[in-house]
């Protein structure tokens, strides 16, 4: 049976979709108590009570949305070209699911184990751009395109310092591998081995560039609702809409991962002596999305010159600097060593 | 045939597709879309042939930051294509007689094709078993051949500025905001507050 599984090419087609399912499937269930807890959040920072009506606490919300968004009718705005319209969305949600291919939940849990997984999460999320772009434009309406084009602009100059953060780790661990990166931070010291500790001004750029790059806010102007009503989904009705929708929140949960496996020790657990596991990796999850939900109730909305300064001329020179600093402590060794974890990781 | 073979000529084929529709279609920004599905199957080939870096920074270069800006800029045009198109047959012949003259060309450089007797242990030398590709192409780059890539470097640093001293121009007459002064400005110099009695005014 076994055989039949890693050698014949039925066999591991079989494999592999079962393991996307395994990871597709949870994922998206779990988007929707996050979606809620996201909003519930947003209630009690604003002493409101939020989403209580449909099951018990409010808690099928999520699911009542999903059904009413695909019983809804499509509108195809005048003078759209149908098949970019239809094709935005899709790539928004693609794009955001097809990343956590090499997203290790536990150790060697992971569907496609390969060298340069940080690269392939990196490249990925930069496709993502093109779902709000392809929308905006192809909504042919003039709210939808002014945020595709400030979305284009953010995104791009967000993404700089995001692989400038990334660097700084690859340095330290001397592999593109998140299992590897992860191995690496773990020592006697359990949560203080993290990478949060050496990289500690890193954390928090990359935690802002990923609400940025993920349009959300305090960073969502391309779907500004007080200057652009909602950007480039202004024209977007039912399933599209539902996936844009999706989209965004799976590249956000996405980016609380990356947070977790970067910074924070994926599935280790921060004492050392409890046993390591998948539960330390779901609970990081949830502990980061939880700080990007206080985040958005909590922040107000920047301005438009104010993000593109913070981007430019505050984090790029910053994670470059980050970076040149890292090489350094690396190559001699300094700190203990806390920053060249070549023999534990590669 | 293998699943690498099937693979292959998916991307080939995409790769093709791609190009020719980036030419023939009629809409800029569909050209543009078209040549990223070209990009994107090349880094796939990238991958077939076991360079995923290349492939990687292929994706993240061209797809992620190149493509985007051509993007940006071809919906920004406001191009009247009908009347771009009308006076195409003008340039017709020239266009033609570029074309035939490049295919004579790289028929004669196909004629004469001949591969180094060495080509085949070059290629097998520079992609070690033991380490990974990434590793092997920075010793390349980083170790063995460190001046040329720092030429290449201060290549883009002088086209880059460059660009900057074509577009930078200061301008006198528009007002700028000093964002530092902004933010350390202090509210107990910049604000009077003043306790105004009823029915007095100040």
């Amino acid at each position: 049976m076994t055989e039949f599984f890693t050698t014949t090419y039925l066999g591991i087609f079989l494999l592999t979709l079962g393991q996307v399912l395994l990871v597709v499937v949870p994922l998206l269930v779990a988007l929707a108590f996050l979606l809620y807890a996201d909003r519930k959040i947003w209630a009690a920072v604003q002493l409101r009570r939020g989403p209580n009506v449909v099951g018990t606490f409010g808690l099928l919300q999520s699911f009542a949305d999903f059904i009413k968004y695909i019983v809804k009718e499509i509108v195809y705005p005048a003078g759209a070209d149908k098949v970019v319209f239809l094709l935005a969305p899709m790539i928004s949600l693609v794009m955001a699911v097809i990343a956590w291919a090499v997203i290790p939940f536990n150790d060697g849990w992971v569907v496609s184990d390969i060298n340069v997984a940080i690269l392939y999460v990196f490249a990925v999320s930069s496709l993502e751009v093109y779902g709000v772009i392809m929308g905006g434009w192809a909504s042919n309406s003039k709210y939808p395109f002014l945020g595709s084009l400030r979305s284009a602009a953010q995104m791009i100059s967000y993404e700089v310092s995001i692989g400038l953060i990334i660097i700084g780790i690859i340095i330290s661990t001397g592999s593109m591998n998140f299992g590897d990166i992860v191995r690496a931070q773990d020592g006697a010291y359990g949560i203080f081995s993290w990478y949060w500790l050496p990289h500690f001004p890193m954390l928090f750029l990359f935690l802002i560039s990923a609400m940025a790059e993920t349009n959300r806010p305090p960073f969502d102007l391309p779907e500004a609702e007080s200057e652009l009503v909602a950007g480039y989904q202004v024209e977007y009705s039912s399933t599209p809409f539902l996936l844009f929708m999706i989209g965004e929140y799976v590249a956000i949960v996405l980016m609380c991962a990356l947070v977790s496996v970067l910074f924070l020790g994926g599935w280790l657990s921060p004492i050392p002596g409890l046993p390591d596991g998948i539960v330390w990796m779901l609970a990081k999850i949830c502990l980061v999305f939880f700080v990007f939900s206080m985040v958005k109730a909590i922040a107000p909305r920047y301005r438009y010159d104010q993000l593109m300064r913070i981007g430019w001329k505050v984090f790029l020179p910053m994670s470059l600097i980050w970076v040149v600093l890292v090489a350094f402590f690396a190559k001699f060794e300094l700190f203990g060593g806390a920053y060249a974890r070549w023999a534990i990781g590669g | 045939m293998t699943v690498a073979a099937i693979a292959f000529y998916l991307f080939a084929i995409c790769v093709i597709a791609g190009g020719l529709f980036t030419v023939i279609s009629r809409n800029p920004v569909h050209s543009v879309l078209w040549l990223i599905l070209a990009f994107l199957s090349s880094a796939g080939l990238f991958v077939l042939l076991g360079a995923e870096f290349v492939a990687m920074l292929l994706i993240i270069v061209y797809v992620g930051a190149v493509a985007v800006l051509f993007l940006f800029v071809v919906m920004m045009l406001d191009v009247d294509f009908a009347e771009l198109k009308g006076s195409m047959a003008q340039y017709m012949p020239l266009a033609l007689l570029i074309g035939v003259v490049l295919l004579m060309q790289l028929g004669m450089v196909f004629g004469v094709w001949e591969a180094s007797e060495q080509a085949e242990a070059l290629r097998a030398a520079v992609t070690p078993t033991d380490v990974q590709n990434t590793a092997a192409l920075g010793v390349i780059i980083y170790d063995q051949y460190f001046l040329l890539f720092q030429l290449a470097g201060l290549i883009l640093l002088v086209a880059m500025i460059g660009a900057i001293v074509l577009t930078l121009r200061h301008r006198k007459d528009i007002k700028r905001q000093n964002v530092l002064e902004q933010m350390w400005r202090d509210p107990a110099k910049s604000m009077e507050l003043k306790d105004i009695k009823p029915g007095q005014g100040l």
